[in-house]
């Protein structure tokens, strides 16, 4: 069990989305929900940020703001998609303008489908995501003890 | 001088740990006020080791020579406080500590953090006078600037000097970062200027920021407290009340522009400061 875990740092971002996905992220932090008893904690800075949550499929004008956002994050970082949308681009996927699920832009780690995804969805998936980011650091560490 | 290496040396090992607790309480308290259950009490310190697990990623290299140098200096003031050095002293170590903050801040190319540098130096402004003028009470009141021969004297020294410690906890609610003074960078999720002061400081130079921070409580808490000095227990209630409401007042308020924390510190500087040091002048 490594402190990251422990404090994971959120930043959410709305690529295309309905913005259903967006309202549903914020309520994981109302005090119905309450993220903060885990140490989450919600910033709008790449440069703070653990977890990069993205809502909604990519298009062309969104899609250098999720790469130039992920570049920003400090290692060790996970990136989880929120709805069908960001996993797939949904219902939207045939559209001219859109280009697809996060992973056609960045590598992503967690699927949490849904249409809106629930916040107890997002929540499991913020969960599965620091199990993936506890790997990464302890890969990291290894990286740098040699 | 034993005696005061210890406690200088106590203070630099325990207060991290101190000021991680009471930041863990306030998070806790906050989050009450708000009906939520809120982190664990230790969370400011899993904050503090995840900051070292991260990438040291950094805009320029000179950055992280000026946060190592302000967390040196926060250290350094309060191991001056506390081991009853000048109390002159005391507050130009805490104002160089800041300079470098706001030049670690000027030092990177965004320009939230420039508008966040300006911010702190605004709060800066803004807080020294009544930090001079309360050094100047404490002269006036035993005689002697160092903080030392204050904590010794027999009485209570609110008794003599109650209208600054008004003023000194008013402009704790700037140094504490609390609202409605903020205006530099915020403890909590979102600010107009992203994270202000902090927006491009990542990982380990993050992790002294926060450190420093967790130093500058305990130092101004322990101000606090030494206008009750001859009373241990009643001090420490005091401390205890004064954060409490400081916690209140952080939940309940909103960020006031930068003129209107700089007037009224002033302002409260001035009346608190002349009448109290001119009372104590005719006395």
């Amino acid at each position: 069990m490594s402190y990251i875990t422990k404090s994971p740092w959120i930043i959410h971002y709305d690529g295309s989305s309905c913005n259903g996905c967006d309202i549903e992220v914020l309520a994981c932090l109302t005090p119905l929900y309450d993220l903060e008893r885990f140490g989450i904690v919600n910033t709008g800075n790449p440069k703070h940020a653990d977890v990069f949550l993205v809502t909604g499929g990519i298009n062309a004008q969104s899609e250098a703001v999720v790469k130039n956002t992920y570049e920003q994050m400090p290692d060790p970082k996970v990136v989880v998609a929120v709805g069908i949308c960001a996993c797939t681009g949904g219902v939207f996927r045939e559209c001219y303008n859109i280009i697809g699920g996060v992973d056609k832009v960045i590598p992503v780690d967690v699927y949490v489908p849904g249409c809106a995804a629930r916040p107890e969805s997002i929540i499991d998936g913020v969960v599965r995501a620091l199990g993936i980011l506890d790997e990464k650091r302890a890969k990291m560490a290894e990286k740098g003890g040699k | 001088m034993i005696t005061e290496i210890i406690f200088a040396v106590g203070f630099i090992i325990l207060a991290p740990f101190i000021g991680a607790l009471i930041g863990g309480m306030d998070r806790k308290v906050t989050a009450r006020m708000q009906g939520r259950v809120g982190p664990p009490v230790l969370q400011p310190l899993y904050d503090v080791f995840k900051l070292f697990e991260k990438e040291k990623a950094v805009v320029r290299n000179e950055v992280n020579f000026y946060i190592f140098s302000y967390l040196i200096f926060v250290a350094f003031t309060g191991a001056l406080f506390f081991s009853g050095s000048d109390i002159l002293l005391v507050i130009f170590a805490l104002t160089l500590a800041h300079v470098f903050l706001i030049l670690g801040a000027y030092a990177t190319t965004s320009p939230y953090s420039h508008i966040g540098a300006e911010r702190e130096l605004l709060q800066l402004m803004a807080v020294e006078p009544m930090l001079i003028l309360a050094a100047a009470g404490f002269y006036m009141a035993t005689g002697s600037f160092a903080v030392k021969d204050i904590a010794l004297w027999p009485e209570p020294l609110f008794m003599t000097i109650p209208l600054l410690f008004v003023g000194i906890v008013y402009v704790l609610t700037i140094q504490l970062r609390k609202s409605p003074f903020d205006l530099a960078t915020t403890h909590h999720a979102h600010q107009e200027l992203v994270k202000g002061l902090t927006t491009e400081f990542a990982g380990p130079t993050l992790g002294m920021v926060e450190i420093a921070h967790l130093y500058e409580t305990v130092f101004f808490l322990g101000l606090v407290w030494l206008f009750f000095a001859s009373m241990p227990w009643l001090g420490l209630l005091v401390v205890i009340v004064v954060y409490f409401l400081e916690i209140l007042v952080d939940n309940t308020t909103t960020r006031v522009r930068w003129q209107v924390m700089l007037r009224s510190a002033w302002l409260v500087a001035l009346v608190a400061g002349a009448i109290n040091l001119g009372v104590l002048a005719l006395l």
